[in-house]
């Protein structure tokens, strides 16, 4: 059904021009035409061209930081393109705002949803298009309960319209996102990450309403990490990669290999290096750690120098949290961790670096570094006390440690003394390494340490990791991106609820076999 | 000296000659000293403000902490016959525990600084007044402290000293801001604290600091002002101060978000406040109208400031979407 054959090359070598596919029945609704968007330091996307037609499941999938989320706000009209045209019912836009975007019936249902949880359910709906009524042209509560009523029954809600938002689960606010889409009558609903918080039965609930979405003629862009969830509701597949676009398959090429071929651009066996030398010994064991995110679990663990401990786990698991109690970041509040044998306790982050345990953060724009602050402060920022004399800060020092740092990273930067802001996603993540690499680790974790990043810059980072497991420090690996926790880890240990639930050496590493672990035996 | 320090000291020139033009008596000796006792008087404790701007935080306490330090320190000396080394040593004392105060409500308590330091303007002020039965405190009457007169009122080369402890302590700032590891954190919790956080910085301590910096400054700008003014008005004295500091830092180049700022802007900032209460005597505009220039002129200013920085960030952008131009049309 389409003009590609199943070849991943002939995959990658198509471009654009999607309005133009000859089989095409439908006359596409709206067409994004050579979208691109330049940041200061950062190309978000490049020459994008994508088109929606009524009534499919468009699925956009792509890495984190392949450029999904942009090009969908520039659909919304909450940013503007660089250069590009968006095409609703053949009209050209160059700068469509928010209020074309919602006039056109184009409907959000966002990752981190946009609910006022102090407001009700009706009062949600009707924000901004309230239903006014009387000489004084007050608020009309009934006529806008009574329009949510039907609303909310075509979504499979159980709530009722009164319901104070704050009293709804995760799910039923996605559901109550996707209700108020169908009352500005959308004709293109944007679900990003729809399931990430979702139960499985919730998920299954949404994917029931999507089919009937569908089926009213709605098109509905799904973009997700979740490519089980993918195969099953989407009609074709639209792929980015690092801005650019990867290509698209339609139903019948749609499967998992094919997909992860379009995110990354080739197969991810390759990524494992094994270590050339055997683990040295345990540097960190935490024996029954309980932590305030959860109370009543208990963790164990071992992490040898040298090895490269992977964490898996669904989000919530727990890993961050167990990382953090590490790191000083929350307390520890019962059980023992140690050291390279020796009892440790970190109250602060500062007392964990000062043993030679470091972090790096999960969200690196907010933890991670100070991004108004040049390459070089950022470098130096846990370890000012080292480029100093007398208290006074040497400017000189502090360059000299970020150009040793930039040229050991391949940190791509026009000057040290430039802005982290500036930077990629992948040469900022540079930034924060290079902070720690330049004092003396020996135990290093790693949280989701690649999110956000291009593939090259990935690859460097892996090795990166390898290299310091052979130096002998203990590397572990907080990661949520399956492929890259079986490629790159020696061993795995999976979390559910703040529980180990398994620990897998590499000749049992499997999806399957970690997802189990995740998902709890049914 | 940064961009934005230049721009402000070619303002300050620019104003400075108009006022000359007009009324050649702006340059005269008496007028300068006048001006340079109350750049050195507001300056001391703008640059205190400043360190607090920089965590993100304000102060709003400043003027309230003057009339009762004030009060106290007059009351001290001039009443009870403390020697004034000694009333000078409690009375930055008291001031060291108001700022250490607010420092930890916030850090520790994770109060709103302006809360908190607005509940210390309201409480220093209505201590002060309840403290003196709302009369002015004053030295008796033909009773001199000569050491005392010299280091705060007196002048050596026609520069009274006020300016000259402004100078030191800003020297001083300086360093300890733009040189020091501490300067470093400062900047750092201002403009990420929990990537400060996680990079090891005591956040709390560090952001108390700056609280407690504040209130020292402002405590020996307190007997700077009592030794100028001679009495102690306690509902008057000092009202408004902590605008003129926040207005001297957000001159200067403070970002109110925090984390950006240098002292030497705020100084200049302070010397373009009080050149601006010149220029309205001066040029003969009703002295009524004084907070209304200087509000037009810090409007003015700001927003100057910030479409010169739209202005530079576009052309960047511009210039970043040329060169993915070139690069989208090599290669396919």
């Amino acid at each position: 059904m389409s003009l590609l054959s199943g070849t991943p090359g002939a995959v990658a070598a198509f471009s654009g021009c999607l309005n133009m596919n000859a089989h095409d029945t439908k006359h596409p609704l709206l067409v994004l035409e050579n979208i691109s968007k330049v940041y200061p330091g950062v190309v978000a996307l490049s020459n994008v061209t994508l088109s929606v037609r009524a009534g499919e499941v468009l699925a956009l999938i792509g890495e984190n930081g392949a450029g999904k989320s942009t090009l969908m706000k520039i659909l919304g009209g909450v940013i503007a393109p660089s250069s590009g045209k968006v095409i609703i019912d053949n009209v050209a836009h160059d700068h469509l705002t928010v209020t074309q975007s919602q006039a056109a019936g184009i409907a959000f249902v966002h990752q981190e949803l946009n609910v006022f949880d102090n407001l009700d359910v009706a009062a949600n709906m009707f924000l901004g298009r309230e239903i006014r009524g009387g000489a004084l042209r007050l608020l009309d509560l009934k006529a806008m309960r009574d329009a949510a009523h039907p609303l909310l029954a075509r979504v499979g809600a159980t709530f009722r319209p009164e319901t104070s938002v704050a009293e709804l689960s995760l799910a039923e606010r996605q559901l109550l996102e996707i209700a108020k889409a169908l009352s500005i009558d959308a004709r293109v609903v944007i679900m990003d990450e729809p399931t990430s918080s979702l139960t499985l039965s919730e998920t299954r609930t949404l994917m029931k309403v999507i089919a009937d979405l569908k089926a009213q003629g709605i098109a509905v862009i799904y973009i997700s990490h979740r490519l089980g969830e993918v195969e099953d509701c989407a009609d074709r597949v639209f792929g980015l990669r690092d801005g650019h676009v990867a290509g698209e398959l339609s139903r019948d090429e749609i499967n998992h290999d094919a997909m992860i071929r379009l995110m990354i651009g080739r197969d991810l066996k390759s990524l494992y290096t094994p270590p050339t030398r055997a683990v040295g010994d345990i540097i960190l064991s935490l024996k029954g750690v309980r932590i305030g995110a959860n109370p009543r679990a208990r963790a164990d663990l071992d992490l040898h120098a040298g090895e490269i401990l992977g964490l898996a786990g669904l989000v919530g698991a727990g890993r961050t949290e167990l990382a953090e109690a590490v790191f000083g970041i929350a307390p520890v509040l019962e059980g023992e961790v140690l050291l390279a044998g020796q009892p440790f306790r970190a109250s602060s982050p500062r007392e964990a670096i000062q043993a030679g345990v470091y972090l790096v953060p999960e969200d690196r724009k907010r933890a991670g570094l100070v991004l108004e602050t040049s390459i070089c402060e950022n470098i130096s920022l846990a370890d000012f006390q080292s480029v100093s004399r007398n208290g006074l800060v040497s400017g000189t020092k502090v360059a000299e440690r970020a150009e040793a740092q930039r040229a050991r990273l391949g940190i791509k930067a026009a000057d040290v003394q430039r802005n982290a802001a500036e930077l990629s996603g992948g040469n900022q993540q540079k930034v924060v390494l290079g902070k720690w690499l330049s004092m003396k680790p020996r135990l290093i974790i790693f949280d989701e340490p690649t999110r956000g990043i291009d593939v090259g810059a990935k690859w460097e980072i892996y090795k990166l990791m390898r290299a310091l497991a052979e130096a002998g420090v203990g590397v572990m690996m907080i990661s949520s991106d399956m492929e890259e926790v079986i490629g790159v880890s020696d061993r795995i240990l999976v979390l559910r609820e703040g529980e180990v639930t398994g620990s897998l050496p590499r000749s049992e590493f499997s999806e399957h076999n970690v997802l189990k672990l995740a998902v709890g035996a049914h | 000296m940064h961009k934005k320090d230049m721009g402000l000291a070619l303002l300050i020139i620019v104003v400075g000659a108009i006022v000359y033009m007009r009324n050649p008596l702006f340059l005269s000796p008496i007028n300068l000293g006048n001006t340079a006792n109350l750049i050195g008087l507001f300056g001391l404790f703008a640059i205190g403000q400043g360190f607090v701007i920089m965590t993100g935080g304000i102060d709003l306490s400043v003027g309230s902490m003057i009339a009762l330090l004030g009060v106290l320190f007059v009351d001290m000396v001039g009443r009870f016959g403390v020697p004034w080394p000694l009333a000078m040593l409690i009375t930055i004392g008291i001031g060291t525990l108001m700022g250490l105060a607010h420092g930890l409500l916030i850090t520790k308590l994770k109060m709103q600084p302006f809360v908190v330091t607005l509940c210390g303007l309201l409480i220093y002020r209505g201590v002060a007044r309840g403290y003196t039965g709302e009369a002015t405190a004053g030295f008796p009457f033909g009773v001199s402290y000569p050491e005392l007169e010299w280091l705060t009122i007196g002048r050596s080369f026609g520069i009274p000293h006020s300016f000259y402890a402004m100078i030191i302590i800003g020297v001083i700032c300086w360093f300890v801001l733009h040189r020091s590891v501490f300067g470093r954190h400062l900047q750092a919790v201002g403009k990420n604290e929990d990537a400060a956080r996680y990079s090891g910085v005591r956040t709390g301590l560090v952001i108390t600091a700056a609280y407690v910096t504040c209130a020292v400054l402002t405590s020996i700008a307190a007997i700077y002002f009592a030794m100028f003014t001679r009495s102690v008005q306690p509902s008057s004295h000092g009202n408004f101060y902590e605008l003129y500091a926040i207005a001297a830092a957000v001159l200067g180049g403070f970002s109110l978000r925090g984390g950006e700022g240098s002292i030497v802007g705020v100084i200049l900032g302070a010397v373009l406040l009080q050149q601006l209460q010149n220029l309205v005597n001066l040029l003969g505009i009703p002295s009524s109208l004084n907070f209304a220039v200087m509000g037009g002129v810090i409007l003015a200013g700001v927003l100057a400031d910030q479409q010169f920085n739209r202005y530079r960030q576009k052309r960047r952008a511009a210039r970043a979407l040329d060169g993915l131009g070139n690069v989208a049309a090599a290669p396919s």
